[in-house]
């Protein structure tokens, strides 16, 4: 594809913006801004890409790897405001999360140690993985307040921190994480993955491009399990003192 | 006049607020040891969140528990919970069974209760042992109520505190209660301390009382002050639950 062919495509941005206009939707704003931000960030990630891709240095990657679990650390911890010290341990959860499927990926050489895969599948893995700890993060404090009384009784019979918490953190790690496997079950049926999609226009063979579908699909079954779990784990301690009392959420 | 107690929990100075709101303003007293001790006071008194003082569910902002002669915190918190059992009004359940419910406190100790210990326990609370196998779900509250306190007799406590547990029970449950907690308290020696809205039943089941107004703690000691109160407050209190 060409530039001047993809300029062809902001046609597809003037349609919503003509119907904005006309049907007074007041959408015109924020269809601009998403248009003229999708173009800058895109294709500056795609010159950066192509740079690091050209430079194979081990320090761009890094640098890269780290530039994303930042940006998803951002994203991600808001969400879990209420608890102590959030920050570093979605920190320690994404670089768990990274060095897991990247050993194994690597290690097994199940894919090259080249930066056009390691780069695109940190991204995809550290996405899922943001994505999973903020629908971990609002059903696990959404739990706890909803069953303090039950957290509160065990505590009172003499159960540990864990002891008491122990249903709400099992249950937030389910619920967080079904919705992923349940969508593995049902996928190529209705819709094509994006990214198989996206590698068949592009003019892989079919065979090839589900090859590295299945690969991706195996690696977020990994990363969304063990995000939960591994945020789960390091988050609960902090609801609690050193007296066994559960801490009251600050407003 | 004044009767010397040895003290199972004694309060000094405590004090305890939440988000800035002071909800008990410096408690000074004593539940006698081996005694049953009946508590009232209106709602918003802060009797509840005295007990969960006690079981150390809260700790207070200033001001010192003593259990035992040894302060609160000095003690283990899993040690101290089972010493001190706490059966709240709300009478929380975890889901399951009643035999679920029952069996907890085991649980969390990594054992298990027998079918036939758990049945004595109903037995104990005035409830059929039919009940064992039912879901909590179906249980009416004075069923939660007496399943909730069947529960923390589980433990042994050496002091047990008892929230409110007669006032969603029928005539002839409150008699089943009022019975254990006479038999418990006859058989082992322990220390209870109830929460009653029940004035006749205060006098009549308590050995000693205190009434708490507002945070504070108005009047304590032996409960036949409650026929014939001293302090003004007090007074108008009795009157009004009286009326
Ligand atoms: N978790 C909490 N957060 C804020 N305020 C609370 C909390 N629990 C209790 N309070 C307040 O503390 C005061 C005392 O409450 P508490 O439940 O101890 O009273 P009580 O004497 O047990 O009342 P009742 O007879 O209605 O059970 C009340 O004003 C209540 O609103
Ligand atoms: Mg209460």
């Amino acid at each position: 594809m060409t530039f001047l062919t993809l300029s062809l495509a902001l046609i597809f941005v003037l349609i919503p913006i003509i119907l904005s206009k006309t049907l007074q939707l007041e959408l015109e704003k924020d269809t601009i801004i998403a248009a003229v931000r999708s173009i800058i960030q895109l294709l500056a990630v795609g010159y950066i890409l192509q740079f690091v891709f050209d430079s194979q240095s081990i320090i761009y990657i890094t640098l890269m790897i780290v530039l994303m679990i930042g940006a998803a650390t951002q994203n991600a911890r808001r969400k879990g405001a209420s608890i102590k010290g959030i920050t570093w341990k979605l920190i320690v959860t994404f670089i768990f999360v990274e060095i897991l499927t990247q050993g194994i990926l690597l290690g097994f050489h199940i894919t090259p140690a080249e930066a056009q895969y390691i780069i695109p599948i940190s991204g995809m893995m550290i996405g899922n993985s943001m994505v999973l700890s903020i629908l971990f993060l609002n059903r696990f404090i959404a739990e706890i307040d909803a069953h303090q009384d039950e957290i509160e009784l065990i505590l009172s019979l003499g159960g540990t921190s864990k002891q008491a918490i122990h249903s709400q953190l099992i249950t937030s790690i389910k619920a967080s994480t079904i919705p992923t496997i349940e969508s593995q079950k049902t996928i190529g049926l209705v819709q094509l993955p994006g990214m198989m999609s996206g590698q068949i226009i592009a003019g892989a063979d079919p065979v090839q491009a589900v090859q590295f579908q299945l690969l991706i699909l195996f690696l977020v079954l990994t990363s969304v399990v063990v995000t939960s779990v591994l945020l789960g784990f390091l988050s609960y301690p902090t609801l609690f003192n050193k007296q066994m009392q559960l801490l009251k959420a600050e407003e | 006049m004044a009767e010397y107690y040895e003290a199972a929990i004694q309060f000094d100075h405590v004090n305890y607020s939440d988000r800035g709101t002071l909800i008990l303003k410096d408690i000074n007293g004593l539940f006698p040891k081996g005694k049953i001790t009946t508590l009232v006071g209106p709602s918003g008194a802060g009797k509840t969140t005295l007990f969960k003082l006690c079981n150390r569910l809260i700790s207070p902002n200033s001001g010192e528990i003593q259990i035992d002669g040894r302060k609160i915190d000095q003690y283990n918190p899993i040690e101290l919970r089972q010493n001190v059992g706490l059966a709240l009004q709300s009478a929380t359940m975890i889901r399951g069974t009643v035999m679920k419910n029952l069996t907890l406190p085991l649980t969390l100790k990594g054992s298990e209760l027998t079918e036939k210990d758990a049945k004595e326990l109903l037995q104990d609370v005035g409830l059929d042992e039919e009940f064992l196998n039912r879901n909590v779900k179906d249980l009416s509250g004075g069923q939660r109520q007496k399943v909730s306190i069947a529960r923390t007799l589980v433990n042994k406590p050496k002091i047990l505190l008892l929230d409110e547990i007669t006032s969603s029970l029928d005539r002839v449950s409150q008699q089943d209660i009022e019975a254990l907690i006479v038999r418990i308290n006859q058989k082992y020696g322990t220390t209870i301390v109830w929460i009653t809205h029940n004035l006749t039943q205060a006098i009549t089941i308590g050995e000693y009382s205190w009434v708490m107004i507002d945070g504070e703690l108005i009047e304590s000691g032996e409960s036949s002050f409650l026929d014939n109160p001293q302090n003004d407050q007090v007074k108008q209190f009795i009157k009004g639950d009286l009326a």
